[in-house]
């Protein structure tokens, strides 16, 4: 190594730059961490973005409401139901459009399934990151059991146009409703299987517990949201916050913890799965016959010159929507508040003084996803 | 009274002759073994991750191993143009070489043993010591912060979990040493070697019981600090993937990563080895000839590291190193003092 070769940007000289992505194999897409570091431990961190914009913001401003549908999946593609059915939701508060019953359980039934496929991808990926390679493949497994219900209805497995204003393209049958009831049972045993392979190993315990500590203020002043906020003991959600859709029609608690570290995200996901198997099974109980889009839907509209906000809690916490309308075919502006963006800006206060594989595990275990970052 | 085994030397008569037969046979059966390793930990992690593993290649994929060394063969030798060349070239050898070596020394039967020398299991640690010497040349020579980590990395938890490994070791033959025994070598009685593996094999076969059953604590020591010294996981942190992409040997590509691969499994079979010779009995066991028991038993604790490997997340580089010095290393040093005492005393 060339000794004279003086480190530049480093606030001491036996402080070094290691940089860490955008190509790297745990970074969780193209995220890119700055590293300044002393032998293993971070002094300062700063995480680079932007290497998967796509301009989804600026795309909004240039075409009909209807042509965003496709684009509010790829968002964020892990809760890509969510968003989209979000987004159809803030149209639909825009406009005024009343739902059919039966697309709104429907909704709700496909929302909470894909909140269980993001938080198992969540489980399998962050175990991976500490090491442990075998849960990926049993989480990868029973999501599949999503995918391939969803994919039935749907026409695709990860990237979802299936809502539309006022509904549903497609109604759901006997073949889908039956294999949701069966996943609902498979996943309560599994859980068990998960709590048994990951929650139990000692180095699973020692390498989660008391590490990343998100604490309340932090949260606050960042705007964490999602299984982080609730990690660390603040009961919001905005399905109970603030109802859409019919979620308040459902039994569910809002599991939150106070330890705040990456063990706490860890349980609060997994007892959010169980909420979400709870809503499913309401839903698919409750699912009434009918329609599932309004007799004329509305193709081509001109929104009310205003501004309005909708905001659904997706995967990874509170997704929120700002319309603004210019009373034309297309929105004047839609500025997408995603939850990864808040909660990866909380990182560099929280990687202050770990040490390189902690930085990992503590990034994993807010559950970013890039594309929802860079938009 | 049971003889002692006759070397592969002294049966050929020729000592050239000999250690040349030697060094081909090892040479043979670290590379059969490696191949065999790859193949078995695809299938093993397959297994315990419910998926298929290779099944294309031969029967059961047994040959998908032969057509990835093939690849690794014929691939183009990239040298990245920021690497120190001297260093970056020989790391390779100075992982690989020692390795082979330290196999020549173990009896795989009752009539078969390539080297009886009369410091074996002294030899095989210095080896195993070497060999971190090749993976720091190739963290620096790399020139890459990544691959630096990763060396420093292994150098500190190899000399951290030598001090365990060594002194369980230690323990048995100190036990060993003070045996009753009734050993003959060309018709007289000798004393035991507790440093030989041929004199440790032969006096478990000859008091027809294993070392684990008098040296249960020593084992487990040992099993561990040896999954340490060979970088497996759940203490796998030099080339941690998740954090330092591939530690020491990011930089390395084609035949040269495929050295330090085999480097990697050949170590494995190697510790193995000893934990056989010095805890399971070496080649003893009833019914079967010799060396099938012996390989049997290796091939346990392979398996046993393998299901450990797929099983456990990783530890922390500070955890790591505390759970070594705050609990191995007394443990390991009490284990001693409590074998010394009986030794002497009982």
């Amino acid at each position: 190594m060339d000794a004279s070769h003086e480190p530049e940007g480093v606030s001491h000289p036996d402080h070094y730059i290691l940089n860490m992505g955008p190509q790297h194999p745990s970074m969780h897409g193209v995220l890119r961490l700055r590293l300044e570091m002393l032998g293993e431990q971070i002094i300062e961190a700063e995480p680079i973005i932007g290497y998967a914009h796509r301009a989804h913001e600026k795309m909004a401003e240039n075409r009909n409401y209807l042509m965003f549908l496709p684009n509010t999946s790829r968002v964020d593609y892990l809760s890509g139901m969510i968003y989209n059915i979000g987004y159809c939701q803030a149209v639909e508060k825009v406009l005024d459009i009343e739902v059919p019953e039966r697309a709104q359980y429907i909704r709700v039934i496909a929302c909470e399934l894909n909140r269980i496929s993001s938080h198992l991808l969540w489980i399998g990926t962050y175990v991976m990151d500490i090491g442990g390679l075998t849960p990926f493949l049993y989480c990868w497994d029973d999501r599949e059991q999503i995918l391939d219900l969803l994919d039935r209805v749907t026409g695709s497995r990860l990237t979802y146009c299936y809502g539309r204003f006022g509904g549903l393209t497609a109604d759901v049958d006997d073949v889908f409703v039956d294999g949701t009831r069966r996943f609902i049972d498979r996943m309560r045993t599994r859980l068990v299987e998960y709590d048994k392979l990951v929650r139990q190993n000692v180095i699973f315990i020692e390498r989660s517990a008391e590490v990343g500590v998100i604490d309340q203020d932090t949260c606050r002043r960042y705007g964490v949201t999602g299984p982080t906020l609730r990690a660390a003991g603040v009961a919001y959600d905005v399905r109970k916050a603030e109802p859409y859709g019919i979620y308040d029609r459902f039994e569910f608690a809002i599991p939150t913890t106070t330890a705040g570290d990456c063990l706490a995200r860890y349980d609060v996901r997994i007892r959010e799965i169980e909420e979400s198997l709870k809503i499913v099974e309401q839903a698919v109980r409750g699912l009434p016959a009918g329609p599932i889009m309004p007799e004329k839907p509305k193709k081509k509209f001109k929104p009310p010159e205003g501004e309005s906000y909708f905001a659904v809690e997706a995967a990874r916490g509170h997704f929120g929507m700002y319309l603004v309308s210019d009373a034309s075919e297309t929105p004047f502006k839609l500025k997408l508040r995603t939850p990864s963006f808040s909660n990866l800006s909380s990182m560099p206060a929280v990687l202050r003084d770990t040490m390189v594989a902690d930085t990992i595990a503590i990034v994993g275990s807010i559950d970013i996803v890039l594309p929802e970052i860079d938009r | 009274m049971s003889p002692l085994p006759e070397t592969l030397v002294e049966k050929v008569g020729d000592d050239t002759l000999g250690v040349l037969l030697g060094v081909a046979g090892v040479m043979v059966l670290l590379t059969i073994n490696a191949l065999f390793l790859v193949w078995l930990e695809r299938k093993v992690s397959a297994w315990i991750q419910r998926r298929m593993g290779p099944t294309e290649v031969g029967p059961f994929g047994a040959f998908q191993t032969i057509a990835d060394m093939v690849k690794l063969l014929t691939k183009q030798l990239i040298t990245p143009r920021h690497v120190d060349k001297p260093l970056y070239h020989l790391a390779p050898l100075v992982v690989f070489v020692p390795v082979v070596a330290a196999a020549a020394l173990f009896p795989f039967s009752q009539d078969l043993v390539l080297l009886d020398l009369d410091i074996g299991l002294v030899l095989v640690f210095a080896f195993g010591g070497l060999s971190f010497i090749g993976i720091f040349m190739a963290g620096w020579g790399s020139n890459n912060k990544y691959a630096l980590l990763g060396a420093m990395r292994s150098v500190a938890q190899n000399i951290s979990y030598e001090i365990p490994l060594i002194l369980s070791a230690l323990s048995v033959v100190l036990m060993a040493s003070t045996m009753d025994h009734g050993m003959v070598e060309n018709g007289q009685p000798v004393d035991v070697n507790g440093l030989s593996f041929a004199h440790l094999a032969a006096l478990q076969d000859d008091k027809g019981f294993w070392f684990i059953l008098l040296q249960p604590v020593a084992g487990v020591i040992y099993f561990i600090a040896a999954l340490a010294e060979t970088n497996r996981a759940p203490f796998d942190i030099p080339e941690a993937e998740s954090e330092l992409i591939a530690g020491f040997h990011t930089e390395y590509s084609g035949m040269r990563f495929a050295l330090f691969f085999f480097a990697e499994y050949s170590n494995v079979f190697i510790v193995a080895m000893v934990a056989t010779v010095l805890f399971l009995g070496g080649w003893s066991g009833p019914l079967l000839p010799g060396p099938v028991w012996f390989f049997l038993k290796v091939y346990a604790l392979v398996g046993l590291t393998m299901w450990v490997r797929w099983t456990f997340p990783r530890l922390r580089f500070d955890q790591l190193m505390s759970f070594c010095w705050a609990f191995l290393i007394p443990l390991s040093i009490l284990n001693l003092l409590v074998t010394a005492f009986i030794a002497r005393v009982v």
